[in-house]
């Protein structure tokens, strides 16, 4: 689904990733998971496509998007929500899930400025799925308020259900987990599964290893820019040099 | 569904005082001065697509405004091109520059923006001063002709308040649609974070680039109604200073508001109209204005208004909530 | 007067306005560098400096040397109360309204120029005569010499404060990443103050020693202010020489396109030069590419 391949990224003398390689089998769950400094969320910049690498290519599928753009893996179907939750914040929470259905919808400027009969059939549409995705995500009730007035945890549902409603193969999550309370991550726990179920691929850096060792069916462990281990669950916990990684070396 | 109704009738309403208002005015002096209002407004709502919606700024549009009113000025001048079509022809060329150099224009964010902006507004300016042959130079360019339609003259004040208004408010009810669309969300979002924007789809450079067009392109229709309205056009109506008062124009009256732009123009039109001491004063006062409203009043006098409303409203509904 | 002397007359000129336009680069990056502000207002103080001498001249009859020192200070003074009443009250405000708070600053120093000074163009007497000095045929006016030295010891006063003084490396510390200096007991907010200090203080300098030669008057603020930044986009906006490179690379081709093309182009030139530049290399021509960190 996803392949990563020798993937270097340098700042300025600094080497924040070298040589990172691994592949994400359709419909999994690959969790993504390291000491601070460790590179995952440059990782996950570089993929969605807002570094650009030094070195190394990414395929999505067959397809080479090593240098694409963010607005055209949308389109290609590869999404993410962000570690500090990047809201549009002046913006109902309806509305900004019908964002998320810019790339299913086509009106132009001027028909939307017209309001010709077709944008007014399109808008109905994208209303109605965004609708939807926010009962997929439990939000409806709070559907016309701004999202800069959500708690914190509303709003992180609220990062998802945008993002699913792009309909994406595969949704990059950067630590859907942090600061959350035990409740919440409980319910996001669940929504993980549920949008396994409707058959995407899930990949999600993150620091709570319970909902990693949970939900994930493939765990990659980066450490100081590099890949240290990847396997199931059980094989990580058991990894020695993953253990020392985690504890310090002495 | 309902929040739309209620937005068709507060136009619809709104259209109607402007219609109506002409009828209650005896002298002329006034409705001159709701003929610049109108013009204004329609500037003021051109600069709010791109600076309220999509939050880019632009400190040269005032050039675009001016490009309109020349090559009005100059193609009904000195060449017999009908009025209406010059100021077609004057929309298209404005939209034409607007696009070609919002592409590299538009990748630069805040202060550079509003640096590259300013740098083309003042290149346009001195453009229009030192094509003598072609503009007049600094002693503008005289004698263009009003519009007519049919064996209706636009040489009035009465005339050229409907003519202004209708295309004025035709602008601000495209521009209300336009906000709650597919695009305009999409402008909004860039605003917001341009970032999530992107990764949700949006083609953030390329919306830029249209809404900075199609906003150049009504600027230049304002500028060619002005040229014909005035029938004298120089270059000083299109320099810095006016970038400027559009500017405040939009931040008064508040950022993504049509009506906003309305209540910005109307203001800062019948100011110096009206007060002496603001004719000096105007520049001081608006910086003043700029750094007031910015700081504590972002959202502008409608933003203003409306929580007033509210507050109102809440207070109103909580005595009758205690009386029953 | 033949060729080769007037090229070299158009290379002084454009030289020494050039310096100008590196001082004026100046005080943009230290705000820059120190806040993540592009302060609009810059060429507000390079104004204020130039009047601000003229009107002590004339008004309080003090000599030129204290008349320019009181000049400076007011300047500054001005920055002073900008920094506190305008930047410093702001917290967490989208970078678009910190835009136009500085241009709305900027504006409102501008008319409040006019207010006090009209809009009158006003000359300030040469620092020591107008007997031309001849150089290979072309003229060198006394002025020209102190803007050179002038500016030169300010581009070493700059180095020195930041390489070598607590103050100075304080400051770049900030710059570098505020929260971490902050740790380290460096308090933020004055630093940030400090800037627009050096900034107002630098600008207001460059205001007066090009007075005498091009006069003055409430509005050059504006002119002087977009080429001091494009000298400092060209420089990549840093306080050191590609500022200064920049800042004399776009006086000469002002001052050879004004001499050789057109001189009512004078000034299109320049900003053409900095449209150019931001887009093509907006990073500045000195300056490697670097991927940004988000």
């Amino acid at each position: 689904m996803l392949r990563v391949e020798g993937i270097t990224q340098i700042f300025g003398g600094l080497t924040a990733l070298e040589n990172v390689s691994f592949s994400v089998a359709p419909r999994s769950i690959t969790g993504i998971i390291g000491p601070n400094g460790a590179g995952k969320t440059t990782l996950f910049n570089i993929v969605t496509g807002l570094y650009t690498q030094t070195h190394g290519k990414v395929y999505l599928g067959e397809k080479n998007i090593s240098f694409f753009e963010p607005e055209v893996l949308a389109r290609l179907g590869l999404v993410r929500t962000f570690q500090n939750v990047e809201l549009f914040g002046q913006m109902s929470v309806l509305e900004n899930v019908m964002v998320g259905l810019h790339t299913k919808s086509k009106s132009g400027i001027f028909s939307c400025a017209l309001k010709l009969p077709g944008q007014i059939k399109e808008e109905k549409m994208v209303r109605e799925k965004a609708r939807n995705w926010l009962e997929f995500t439990g939000l409806t009730d709070l559907a016309d308020v701004a999202a800069c007035n959500l708690p914190f945890g509303k709003g992180r549902l609220l990062e998802i259900s945008r993002a699913m409603a792009v309909e994406p193969q595969i949704i990059l999550m950067d630590e859907p987990a942090a600061g959350l309370n035990s409740r919440e991550t409980a319910v996001l726990a669940e929504l993980i599964r549920k949008i396994q179920d409707l058959g995407m691929t899930i990949v999600l850096v993150e620091h709570d290893m319970e909902l990693v060792m949970d939900v994930c069916e493939s765990i990659i462990v980066l450490n100081l820019g590099k890949k240290l281990a990847h396997g199931t669950p059980r094989e990580i916990q058991e990894n020695p040099a993953v253990i020392a990684a985690y504890l310090g070396e002495d | 569904m309902i929040k739309e109704k209620r937005q068709i009738l507060i136009f619809a309403l709104f259209a109607l005082i402007i219609l109506l208002v002409p009828l209650f005015l005896k002298g002329s002096y006034f409705l001159n001065v709701l003929v610049f209002i109108g013009i204004n407004t329609l500037l003021a709502v051109a600069l709010n697509l791109l600076l309220g919606y999509a939050g880019q700024i632009s400190l040269g549009h005032a050039a675009f405004f001016g490009l309109g009113a020349y090559v009005s000025g100059i193609l009904t001048t000195r060449f017999p091109v009908d009025p209406w079509l010059a100021l077609l022809i004057a929309a298209m060329c404005a939209a034409a520059l607007a696009f070609v150099i919002g592409f590299p224009i538009l990748k630069l964010k805040g202060h550079y923006l509003a640096m590259a902006t300013l740098g083309f507004g003042i290149i346009m300016y001195i453009f229009f001063n030192e094509t003598v042959d072609w503009t007049g130079g600094p002693s503008g360019l005289s004698g263009i002709p009003n519009l007519r339609l049919g064996p209706l003259i636009f040489d009035n004040d009465r005339n050229n308040y409907y003519l202004i208004w209708m295309i004025t408010l035709g602008v601000m009810l495209l521009s209300i649609n336009l906000s709650q669309s597919r695009i305009g969300r999409a402008l909004r979002a860039i605003n917001d974070s341009e970032v999530a924007a992107r990764v949700m789809g949006v083609n953030a450079h390329i919306l830029k680039v249209q809404i900075f067009t199609v906003s150049a392109f009504i600027s230049a229709i304002a500028g060619s109604l002005y040229a014909y309205t005035m029938t004298f056009i120089s270059p000083t109506s299109f320099g810095f200073n006016f970038s400027v008062e559009l500017l405040t124009m939009v931040i008064i009256g508040g950022l993504g508001s049509i009506y906003g732009s309305f209540l910005g123009a109307a203001i800062l039109t019948m100011l110096p109209e009206f007060l002496r001491v603001f004719r000096d004063f105007d520049i001081v006062i608006y910086g003043l204005m700029l750094i007031l409203i910015t700081m504590f009043m972002p959202t502008g006098l409608i933003g203003g208004l409306e929580t007033l409303f509210k507050i109102i409203i809440g207070k109103i509904k909580g005595s009758t909530a205690r009386n029953a | 007067m033949d060729n080769p002397s007037q090229l070299v007359q158009y290379i002084l000129t454009g030289l020494s306005n050039g310096a100008i336009y590196a001082l004026i680069g100046f005080g943009f990056a230290i705000i820059h560098n120190a806040t993540g502000i592009l302060n609009f207002a810059q060429g507000e103080f390079v104004m204020l400096g130039g009047m601000f001498t003229i009107f002590i001249l004339s008004f309080l009859n003090l000599p030129l040397v204290p008349a320019i020192v009181l000049a400076i200070v007011l300047s500054t003074l001005v920055g002073i109360l900008f920094e506190r009443l305008a930047i410093r009250p702001l917290k967490n405000v989208k970078p678009l309204s910190l835009v136009i708070i500085t241009i709305g600053a900027s504006i409102f120093i501008r008319g409040a120029a006019m207010l006090i000074w009209g809009k009158d163009t006003h000359a300030l007497p040469a620092f020591s005569g107008n007997n031309p000095l001849y150089v290979y045929g072309a003229t060198i006016m006394p002025q020209h010499l102190w803007i050179f030295g002038i500016t030169l010891l300010i581009i070493i006063a700059n180095k020195l404060f930041f390489s070598y003084s607590i103050l100075g490396k304080a400051m770049r510390a900030c710059a570098y990443n505020a929260h971490a200096a902050s740790l380290v007991g460096i308090d933020v907010k004055i630093m940030v103050l400090l800037s627009f200090v050096v900034s107002a203080a630098i600008g207001s300098m460059a205001g007066i020693i090009i007075a005498p030669l091009t006069m003055t008057s409430y509005d050059v603020g504006i002119m002087l202010g977009i080429k001091g930044f494009c000298a400092v986009i060209i420089g990549g906006m840093s306080s050191g020489l590609g500022t200064v490179l920049g800042g004399l690379l776009l006086g000469l081709l002002e001052s050879l396109g004004a001499g050789y093309i057109s001189a009512s182009y004078k000034d299109a030139i320049a900003f053409i030069i900095l449209l150019l530049i931001l887009f093509i290399r907006p990073e500045g021509l000195f300056k490697q590419k670097e991927t940004q960190r988000v």
